[in-house]
């Protein structure tokens, strides 16, 4: 076949919702995509787990803290699901560590805003595994297969953080008035930085056109997060508190809420790295890895010692 | 970077007595004993599984999707191979 057959044999058969696995041919702008995003996804996972785990020793009771362990434990899982996903790509787990740790690849803008209450778990669960959700539903049909398969798994265990989140939000609000104005101020901080995880808007997202053409998305940045808004408005009302919005008013056209302009400057600052957390953040990975440098190698020796010893076994 | 990246070990999980073992991903291990530690603690943190098979990926050998047609095809047109294939007399209630 030529490259051309090639490629109509491909789009023929993502459109016939056909999944592609790794050993099939795909247009090399197609792997370079997915590992970008999938890469990035992983990534996310990882990072995400700073501000979470920074409450870990400070959670209120035992409970609290055996279920904010098992998340960011669950969160440590979703970023290996992903990377081995990448993997089959042809990307080596090494190189997309270093590319985290250069910049050269990115994360959720969302993890590079400060955690600083016990309110903030709960803002965290309920909106931002909220409206991580609402992509990763859409992302478990995937063209790709082993995406596809890590995101099926992710999304199992992804409404238990949302739950969890909304739970502590909802004893807060059951509580005392400080401790409701502790859930309304982590509502005021996380509502925005929420919506803009669902990245441009679509007439500024220039890539959006060919990933839905290759059915790695499935719905416009836009149509996700408004499907958000729709789904969150509610929860807020039955909490009691007040989404930081005087412009959000249900639209009986569209069926949906009318919501402000998201402050794109802000969004792209984070982005470029100027955001409250992103040096922060990125130490921590990079110490992480530098500090665990010699456990990687120990542990390498240490397997290769044993295989020596059985191998000299087996001859004697 | 220095090169000391773990080999990667694909997964296999029974997920109850009964059922056969099922590959659910991949993951890295510095040998065979960490492997399948990892692997209880990436893949069955919900009791996913009772049993769990870990091997090398490298040893694995896959066929090629290249050659799809010529492996999979002949078994296309034999399809004698199937009970539906056989007309029975209506008579005739369970066969």
């Amino acid at each position: 076949m030529k490259e051309l057959d090639f490629e109509t044999d491909f789009q023929n058969k993502i459109d016939s919702e056909i999944k592609i696995e790794p050993k099939d041919w795909m247009p090399e702008s197609y792997r370079k995509t997915l590992i970008r995003q999938i890469s990035q996804h992983a990534h996310s996972e990882i990072v995400g787990m700073l501000p979470e785990g920074n409450w870990i020793t400070r959670a209120p009771s035992l409970k609290r803290k055996a279920i904010l362990l098992a998340k960011v434990q669950d969160e440590a899982g979703h970023g290996l699901y992903l990377y081995s996903a990448a993997e089959t790509l042809g990307i080596s787990r090494d190189q997309m560590v270093s590319d985290l740790h250069s910049g050269k690849a990115k994360y959720s803008s969302i993890f590079n805003y400060p955690a600083t209450s016990w309110a903030d778990m709960g803002a965290v669960g309920w909106l931002v595994d909220g409206a991580a959700i609402m992509n990763q539903v859409a992302l478990c049909r995937a063209s790709y297969g082993p995406y596809a398969r890590a995101m099926v798994r992710i999304c199992k265990e992804e409404s238990f953080h949302q739950r969890q989140g909304y739970d502590i939000m909802m004893k807060l609000c059951a509580g005392t008035a400080e401790q409701k104005q502790m859930a309304q101020d982590a509502l005021n901080r996380w509502w925005w930085p929420s919506l803009m995880m669902f990245g441009p808007n679509d007439e500024n997202s220039p890539n959006s056109a060919q990933s839905m053409k290759w059915r790695i998305k499935r719905f416009s940045n836009d149509d996700l997060r408004q499907k958000f808004v729709d789904a969150t408005v509610e929860q807020a009302e039955i909490l009691g508190i007040k989404i930081p919005d005087d412009n959000l008013k249900w639209n009986e056209t569209k069926k949906g809420y009318d919501f402000s302009e998201i402050d794109w400057t802000e969004f792209n600052q984070v982005v470029a790295g100027n955001g409250p957390c992103n040096k922060q953040r990125l130490k921590a990975r990079v110490d992480a890895w530098d500090k665990g440098a010699w456990v990687r190698e120990a542990a390498l020796a240490y397997a290769e010692k044993k295989a020596v010893a059985i191998k000299e076994k087996a001859v004697a | 970077m220095n090169n000391t990246e773990w080999p990667l070990w694909e997964v296999f999980i029974r997920s109850r007595q009964g059922l056969n073992h099922k590959h659910v991903g991949s993951l890295h291990a510095a040998d065979q004993d960490m492997a399948i530690e990892n692997a209880r603690d990436v893949y069955t943190r919900r009791q996913e599984g009772v049993s769990i098979w870990v091997v090398e990926s490298k040893h694995i050998v896959a066929s090629d999707p290249a050659q799809g047609d010529s492996l999979f095809e002949p078994a296309a047109n034999k399809i004698y191979r199937h009970p539906t294939f056989y007309q029975l007399p209506d008579a005739i209630k369970h066969m």
